[in-house]
């Protein structure tokens, strides 16, 4: 550890400790932010799932979009695994199926950029008692 | 450098480790290296969460999932089912007491909701033991801030307008306490942090040190910058070890930065801090006894003034401040004054944390703005008197503060509305009572501590406080007048009126309170005999009912002094002068026939 002679110095390191707290951060207070939620159940994994989630925890922060990245159990729509909840700031989830890298990518620039749906949106058919 | 997906918390405080955190930081890093997690899960140990009634607590980030009472065992199951399938683990949930309903998301507890978090704000979200995360939340931007861009006098007159008082107890305004020391000249000046937490019930000061250590040495620096003092000293009792050891290591990691030391951050201005500790005297947290203590003198309090801010430790213009004061100090910089005065209430802005204890269901350390109410925070934040009972009274102030009742629930919490209602703020501890404490015997039992922690340099807290715990347990053992109480009450305020430092000025305050709000109770003890709570046991009386005795001998082999005679198939008869009254007897009938007055 080399002494810190500036404020210049501390800001430096404030920054690089920054993006090791993200997560924390984020998770602490996501309402301003993208929620993401990945389904992570047998099924899902199965299917594909964690290159998935790879994929959208470092395409949207290389993309600078704001966003938490979660996983989740079975959504149970085990028939369009891997499925994938999309949460913008305000809006009602909107749940993708049939997710593969391409299709990944097409949500992020479509419709986490620009709010535009995208094909393939699973129908919600249940409603959330815990929000 | 690789990015991790998940951070998983585990609540590194005295009270969880010692229910076993540190095993599962163990077992869920071994789970993690065996399922080939290193790079996407990082383990962190963090300071006390707060919530340490059902701790060990471990957080799950980013999706907030609070998990209350974890187990080493439980790591697997948390790495099997959270980390790899995403799915909760749902017996670790916390059940709301209230609703009983699981609550998965720490953002939807009411014990979190309420809460403000300002000198806790780290408190539970960093490791203490690393100084980047510290400066990742903005950690010395404060000192950098006041060294680029303030004078000292700036710095001073901010604390001022920020409206910050002294959360130790007496509530001495903070910015005013800086202006004094900074006016007077001396060749060398000290800042004095006081960790020397005693009142029963209280360790906010110990969870911030263990939580959050570089807090409060950022803001003994911006202390030093601001009165002109370039030594700080923590004076910490030595039954806080992980406290010290935490503090120790944020120390040096300050110092290799240069964040301590000479010159800090290239500027003219030079500050470092070294330990002393203490023995754990009482007494000791008052800050003329506690400078003695620091000289290597007796712990005992001399009379002010001189105040430390003119002659303190060696002679020499010293400010003290407590923990949890210092710890608002870098956020107050940051953020500036009028946002923090902007919080709280007219005469006391801020927040205060609180340690929670006794018979409350949700025994924890929180923090709330000023003016947030009694009632608010046990049946909100606190989740309600525990079993079920009926709230009875609650102790504010430790040792020297006094007991609110119903009546005083809706009064907005703040140092005056406390001290108007009988009490005061003390450090923050509130211990909560139900309809099954007696007064009489929780007044006794705070004597009982202010008598063995008196220091007795001077005779009204020497002798009187003894006096008055004697007078105390006349009444309990059943053998008060009323004109005892009376002497309580006359003896109370002489000792007020004539000690020497607040110890002794603060002592009879749990009996004059209690005489206030529970007169009827210490009279049922004197006139009638009588605890109308059940817990003086000199007053109980054991009988047993002639028609429900049906001679089993249950009871009169059960007792140990033989007090019980009488022969099988026959009623049964307690001696009472032989009885100790240690309820085996009750314990053991089946047919309800042993009755307690």
């Amino acid at each position: 550890m080399s002494k810190l002679k500036s404020l210049a110095d501390l800001r430096k390191i404030r920054e690089e400790a920054r993006t090791r707290l993200e997560l924390r951060v984020k998770g602490d207070s996501p309402e301003g932010l993208v929620q993401v939620r990945v389904a992570m159940a047998t099924c899902g994994i199965a299917a594909g799932a964690k290159t998935i989630m790879e994929f959208l925890t470092d395409e949207l922060d290389k993309r600078g979009i704001g966003a938490v990245v979660t996983q989740t159990g079975c959504m149970g729509y085990c028939y369009a695994e891997p499925t994938v909840e999309v949460r913008l700031p305000g809006k009602d989830p909107v749940v993708y199926g049939f997710i593969d890298l391409k299709r990944a990518d097409e949500i992020i620039e479509k419709y986490i950029k620009n709010g535009e749906l995208v094909e393939g949106i699973i129908p919600v058919n249940y409603e959330k008692i815990d929000e | 450098m690789s990015k991790y997906k998940m951070h998983l918390l585990v609540c590194g405080g005295t009270g969880c480790r010692a229910s076993e955190s540190d095993l599962i930081v163990e077992s869920l890093r071994k789970e993690i290296e065996e399922k080939g997690l290193q790079s996407d899960v990082q383990v962190i140990m963090t300071g006390c969460f707060g919530f340490c009634e059902k701790g060990p607590i471990v957080k799950v980030m980013p999706d907030n999932t609070f998990y209350v009472q974890v187990k080493p065992e439980d790591a697997p199951i948390i790495i099997a089912e959270h980390v790899i399938k995403g799915r909760r683990v749902q017996r670790l949930l916390y059940t709301d007491p209230v609703e009983k309903k699981q609550v998965s998301d720490s953002r939807h507890m009411g014990f979190y909701r309420k809460q403000i978090r300002i000198a806790l704000r780290n408190c539970g979200f960093i490791n203490p033991e690393n100084i980047d995360e510290y400066i990742a939340r903005d950690g010395y931007a404060a000192i950098g801030k006041c060294l680029t861009e303030m004078s000292p006098a700036h710095v001073v007159e901010q604390m001022k307008l920020s409206g910050l008082r002294g959360r130790g107890g007496g509530g001495f305004p903070t910015g005013l306490k800086w202006e004094i020391a900074s006016r007077n000249n001396a060749d060398q000046k000290y800042v004095v942090c006081n960790a020397d937490e005693g009142d029963p019930g209280a360790f906010m000061d110990r969870s911030i040190l263990e939580g959050d250590p570089h807090s409060v040495l950022e803001a003994m620096a911006i202390c030093g910058y601001a009165i002109g003092a370039t030594k700080g000293l923590i004076y910490i009792r030595a039954e806080y070890p992980l406290a010290i050891q935490r503090l120790r290591v944020a120390i040096k990691q300050a110092r290799d930065y240069g964040l301590l030391g000479e010159n800090i951050l290239g500027s003219s201005f030079s500050f470092d801090i070294e330990m002393r500790y203490g023995a754990g005297a009482f007494v000791c947290g008052e800050e003329t006894a506690l400078i003695h203590s620091m000289e290597g003198e007796r712990g005992e309090p001399t009379n002010k003034p001189p105040f430390p801010a003119e002659s303190g430790f060696l002679g020499k213009p010293t400010n003290v401040n407590n923990v949890e004061t210092l710890a608002s100090v870098p956020v107050i910089i940051n953020k500036g004054s009028d946002w923090f005065a902007a919080i709280g209430t007219e005469k006391s802005k801020g927040t205060k944390v609180f340690a929670l204890a006794g018979k409350i269901n949700n025994v924890g350390l929180i923090e709330v703005p000023m003016g947030t109410t009694l009632r608010e925070v046990i049946f909100e934040i606190g989740g309600g008197i525990k079993n079920g009972r009926k709230f009875k009274a609650v102790q504010t102030g430790g040792p020297s503060g006094g007991c609110l009742t119903e009546k005083h629930l809706d009064i907005p919490i703040d140092f005056d509305n406390l001290i108007a209602a009988g009490s005061m703020m003390g450090s923050g501890g509130m211990i909560v009572m139900d309809e099954d404490d007696c007064m009489v015997s929780v007044s006794k039992y705070f004597l009982e501590f202010t008598v063995e922690e008196s220091c007795g340099k001077c005779s009204p807290c020497r002798i009187g406080n003894k006096r008055l715990h004697e007078l105390l347990t006349h009444i309990t053992k059943g053998n008060g007048t009323m004109a005892d109480l009376d002497r309580l009450r006359n003896m109370s305020l002489v000792i007020k009126d004539t000690s020497l430092c607040g110890l002794g000025q603060s002592s009879p305050n749990p009996v004059l309170s209690t005489l206030a709000n529970f007169m009827d109770e210490y009279v049922a003890h004197v006139s009638e005999k009588k605890c109308p709570s059940g817990q003086c046991r000199d007053l109980m009386k054991y009988s047993i009912v002639f028609d429900k005795c049906v001679g089993c001998t249950a009871c009169s082999r059960a007792c140990p002094v033989n007090a019980i005679s009488g022969e099988r198939k026959e009623v049964h008869f307690i001696d009472q002068d032989k009885c100790i009254k240690c309820g085996a007897c009750f314990d053991k009938c089946k047919f309800a026939a042993v009755l307690i007055n």
